[in-house]
């Protein structure tokens, strides 16, 4: 298949969107620009298992193209199932996006436009085999968030799209400070390149290695909500418009982790060992931090946001354990944060839209009165709180069964007390849908709500369809993402 | 004789356009500006096409005149500005009285410095500068009614004299060491000599006042707020670019040997240029003042791709200052139709400037991401090519400084954006209709904006005439 599609084809909708006139019309186009990506992503998939059935190469569909030929820079993409996760991930979360804005009245067509812009950033994102095209990719998905969120959000808006652009401004400025030393280590033949693979296949000296990995490490980090750079996130998140916070959550926080793991931890093995017991005591730190700090608030999306900080939390831990079990984990976390924590923003917007209140002590009995928005939430608190059957269980047993293989006390103690966050999510999980959807209508007002629409439904259907199918036949996404972690751990313990 | 028409084209064009314009101011009846604008653009695209034809390399004047592939490029670049100022100051030109006049300044000062581009000689280089600064301060003062314009053109006359002292005082005392002003002498001039590297220092000081780097930087925002739009564009675009290309060329082959001093002054001066620019810039309120900071800091990313001392370095800073032009002009462009229409260029006169303005704004926006480096416009290829270049060097603080300094650029310009898209306002301001040749300035920058980037050609071409 070619994987340019994936970049052409939002991108001609979006400018198709330039062209057509009023909210009816723009809406059906970025409705019918969503769910091309998802045929199109679902078709990849399809394609990727038939190819890899015969084919012996890591990447597959590649594409190389010179780009700026004196620079060795190259237009190279290329997929394994890792990034074919992501992009099947960002291709649900987006036609949610859509579905759930289906009424945005201010300003439609920017809107619409934006969120394809941001699509095609992370399909960039998680095609490229370059890394200047990657590090491109990841700075396209940051201004149109700065401008979504500022302009159609709600609160301190401009605080927090300032907030959130100058701190993932600053996580890709490491980052290329990472990229550029990697650059100029690994030359071949006196030839300097940003290809992944040829990156990989040098493999820069461990001294090189153990100073650029902080810049990429730290700078992708940063998207990733790693401590204590996370402070954009509670922020960020909860002043974005519902698809926005959608997008934020469940893809752009996996620009980061998915960065770590790519080009951090497989090109500087070395000094991911090196670093793994900083990044581990900093991912716990994350995760307890988060876990208690999501106890305290009363907004459900600051409690959204900051149990976002808390689960990608388990990301970083998969990936400073270095195992592969705990490597797989991280990325099911990621596929399965994504989902679970999408559905999550779209529920909370779903009841803001009706009561224009996201105060949990002001909500109660909604489950009367919006019978639909109200089970969906539950379920998706349940598969956060990581209820088996749900896809936050496999993640999180996941990262725990690798992070365990590490027979070493302090490994032992971070997995324990990683663990122990449990309790405290379904404290908060719990306390937070109980009292707002169960008990007696605290408003009068609410018994005239309606329940969820169909475009609603269609978008909760279709995530939830996600974490279950997660949940239920988790070896469907292990199979694909296998072969990728695999090259990664072996790269990993080739430097024991 | 051939030779003569052959490798001068573009300055005898250029002159023959200055003489052209004489003609029709002293000619009896009076044209209409309209007609007289009109004339002029078509004159300068003739202009600037004809650089594209009738290539020839060589020496001229006893080896005081070279020109070549590079060179031509780089003359061609200021070309394409100057017509782009040319057709964005169509607005407040019509309501000038003196277009004449103020088009033969601007092209006596392109034509210094074509001459300051082709010179293979520093007296022939120092001619060309005097050439360009002196109408430039004329044309500093070409909103004769304000005051602020006059200063403006007081300040630049001064600074603009002083720098020129220190580099002819450094070029005298390189007489001294070295006996021979001409570029292959001293390029093969194998010393270091203390007197020696202290007129380099002295010309580098020189160099610093023309393109603002900072400590010398401070006659910028004065004369750059002082000034009628059009000149603030052509200062900071032609002017500034003009030297850059100067300045690069110069020390990567008169100075090659004197590298290590070099690399250390510029290091420290772009470190100096982006903090101090940046921060700056962070308090301004009037655009223009604002725009001026920017442009310093941007300076100190140029500085940056310089240290690199290699090719890669050198096709950086031109193909930089390539999608300056554009960019920056972009800016100005806008800047320009709303101050000649509703005479407003504070940030807050600019809020809620997307309900009234949406094509403008965007148009602003776009131009003022490419400033900040955002992708997909071509300021990202620029600046990370100039920081990619620098890092050839092994110097990770510096790039790190640089690439930090980035983030704290965006915050202001995040701080435009923020004022037009987000901001409400009681009186924003009333549309504007865009008459035809601004609009055609705009698209072409938003086109090379577009373009020059995400297409790698260009990069690829001004890399194979650096070689």
């Amino acid at each position: 298949m070619n994987l340019s599609l994936l970049l052409i084809l939002p991108l001609a909708f979006s400018f198709l969107l330039l062209f057509v006139k009023g909210l009816k019309q723009v809406r059906t186009v970025a409705l019918t620009a969503a769910v091309a990506q998802l045929g199109l992503s679902l078709y990849l998939l399809y394609q990727f298992l038939i190819e890899r059935a015969t084919s012996s190469s890591n990447f597959l569909f590649e594409q190389k193209y010179a780009w700026f030929k004196n620079l060795n820079i190259n237009y190279h993409a290329g997929v394994d199932g890792i990034s074919v996760a992501m992009i099947l991930l960002t291709a649900f979360v987006v036609l949610a996006g859509v579905l759930v804005s289906w009424n945005q009245e201010k300003l439609h067509k920017e809107f619409f436009f934006l969120l394809l812009f941001l699509s095609v950033g992370a399909y960039g994102f998680f095609i490229s085999l370059d890394l200047f095209m990657l590090f491109f990719f990841l700075e396209v998905a940051v201004i149109p968030k700065f401008l979504l969120i500022g302009i159609w959000g709600s609160g301190k808006k401009e605080y927090s799209a300032m907030k959130l652009a100058l701190m993932l401004m600053a996580g890709s400025a490491l980052v290329f400070v990472g990229l550029a030393g990697l650059y100029y280590n690994t030359p071949v033949n006196e030839v300097f390149s940003f290809d992944l693979t040829t990156i990989a296949n040098q493999t820069a000296s461990s001294a090189t290695q153990r100073f650029f990995f902080p810049f990429a490490f730290i700078g992708f980090g940063i998207f990733t909500a790693l401590f204590p750079f996370h402070t954009w996130v509670p922020d960020g998140h909860s002043s974005a418009p519902t698809a926005a916070s959608m997008f934020l959550a469940g893809i752009s926080m996996k620009l980061g982790g998915y960065g770590c793991l790519r080009v951090a931890t497989y090109l500087m093995p070395d000094a991911a060992q090196y670093y793994s017991t900083i990044i581990i005591v900093l991912a716990c730190i994350a995760i307890l931090y988060g876990a208690f700090a999501t106890m305290m608030q009363t907004d459900l999306k600051y409690i959204n946001a900051y149990s976002s900080v808390s689960h990608c939390g388990f990301v970083l831990l998969g990936i400073g354990m270095l195992t592969k079990t705990s490597i797989t984990g991280a990325v099911l976390q990621m596929v399965s944060h994504g989902l679970m924590t999408a559905l999550f923003f779209a529920v909370i917007g779903m009841i803001y839209e009706r009561t224009h209140t996201r105060v949990v002590a002001q909500l109660g009995g909604l489950l009367k009165v919006m019978p639909f928005i109200s089970t969906v939430f539950v379920i998706v608190g349940l598969c956060s709180l990581g209820l088996p059957g749900l896809s936050g269980f496999v993640a999180e047993m996941t990262v725990f069964m690798g992070s365990w293989q590490k027979a070493d006390l302090f490994y032992r103690f971070a997995t324990i007390i990683a663990c122990a966050s449990i309790v405290v999510t379904a404290v908060y999980i719990l306390r937070a849908v109980g009292s707002s959807i169960m008990g007696p209508v605290k408003n009068n007002d609410y018994l005239q709500l309606t329940d969820a629409g169909w475009n609603e439904k269609t978008a909760a259907v279709l995530l939830l369809a996600g974490i279950l199918i997660m949940g239920l036949v988790p070896f469907w996404i292990t199979d694909l993402i296998n072969p990728g972690t695999e090259v990664i751990i072996q790269k990993i313990g080739m430097i024991k | 004789m051939n030779d003569f028409f052959l490798l001068m084209k573009q300055e005898l064009l250029l002159t023959a356009i200055i003489f052209i314009l004489l003609f029709v101011k002293l000619s009896t009846n009076e044209w209409k500006t309209k007609n007289l604008l009109l004339l002029v653009n078509i004159l300068l695209t003739i202009n600037l096409a004809a650089g594209f034809f009738f290539n020839g390399f060589g020496y001229l004047f006893g080896d005081m005149f070279q020109t070549n592939d590079l060179i031509r490029l780089e003359k061609n670049i200021l070309n394409l500005g100057t017509l782009l100022i040319s057709l964005q100051s169509y607005n407040w030109l019509m309501k000038h009285k003196h277009a004449a006049e103020f088009y033969m300044l601007m092209f006596s000062a392109l034509l210094g410095m074509f001459f300051m581009l082709s010179s293979h000689n520093l007296l022939m280089f120092y001619v060309g500068l005097e050439l360009a600064s002196i109408p430039l301060a004329a044309m500093a003062n070409f909103d004769l009614e304000k005051r602020r314009s006059s200063e403006a053109a007081m300040k630049y006359i001064m600074s603009s004299a002083f720098a020129s002292g220190l580099l002819l005082f450094g070029i005298s005392l390189m007489y001294g060491v070295s006996g021979s002003l001409n570029f292959t002498d001293l390029q093969s001039l194998q010393t270091t000599s203390p007197l020696y590297v202290f007129a380099f220092v002295l010309i580098i000081a020189g160099f610093g006042f023309k393109i603002s780097a900072v400590p010398f930087h401070l006659w910028t925002a004065d004369v750059y707020e002082g000034s009628p739009v059009a000149v603030t564009s052509f200062l900071s675009v032609i002017s500034k670019g003009s030297m850059i290309f100067v300045f690069g060329t110069v020390l990567f082959t008169v100075f090659q040997q004197l590298f290590f001093q070099w690399y250390n002054i510029l290091a420290i001066l772009a470190v100096l240029s982006m903090i101090i620019g940046n921060l700056f810039a962070l308090r301004q309120q009037n655009l223009k003042r604002f725009l001026a900071f920017s442009s310093i800091s941007q300076v100190g990313f140029i500085l940056i791709g310089i240290t690199a001392g290699n090719m890669k370095g050198l096709s950086s800073v031109i193909y930089f200052v390539l999608i300056y032009v554009f960019s920056n002009l972009a800016a100005f462009g806008v800047l320009s139709l709303v101050d000649a229409e509703k005479g407003k260029e504070n940030i807050d006169d600019y809020k809620g400037f997307y309900k009234t303005n949406p094509v403008l704004t965007w148009v602003l926006a776009i131009a003022l991401f490419s400033l900040a480096g955002i992708p997909p416009t071509a300021g990202f290829f620029g600046k990370f090519f100039l920081i990619l270049a620098g890092a050839g060097r092994n110097n990770y603080l510096l790039i790190t400084i640089a690439a930090l300094n980035m983030v704290v650029s965006l915050y202001y310009y995040l701080r435009i954006i923020k004022a037009m898209f987000m901001d409400t306002n009681e009186n924003p301001i009333e549309n504007i209709i865009i008459s035809r040749s601004p609009k055609l300035a705009l698209a072409i920058c938003l086109a090379g904006i577009v373009i020059t980037g995400l297409v790698g050609g260009a990069y690829d071409y001004i890399y194979s005439l650096v070689k």
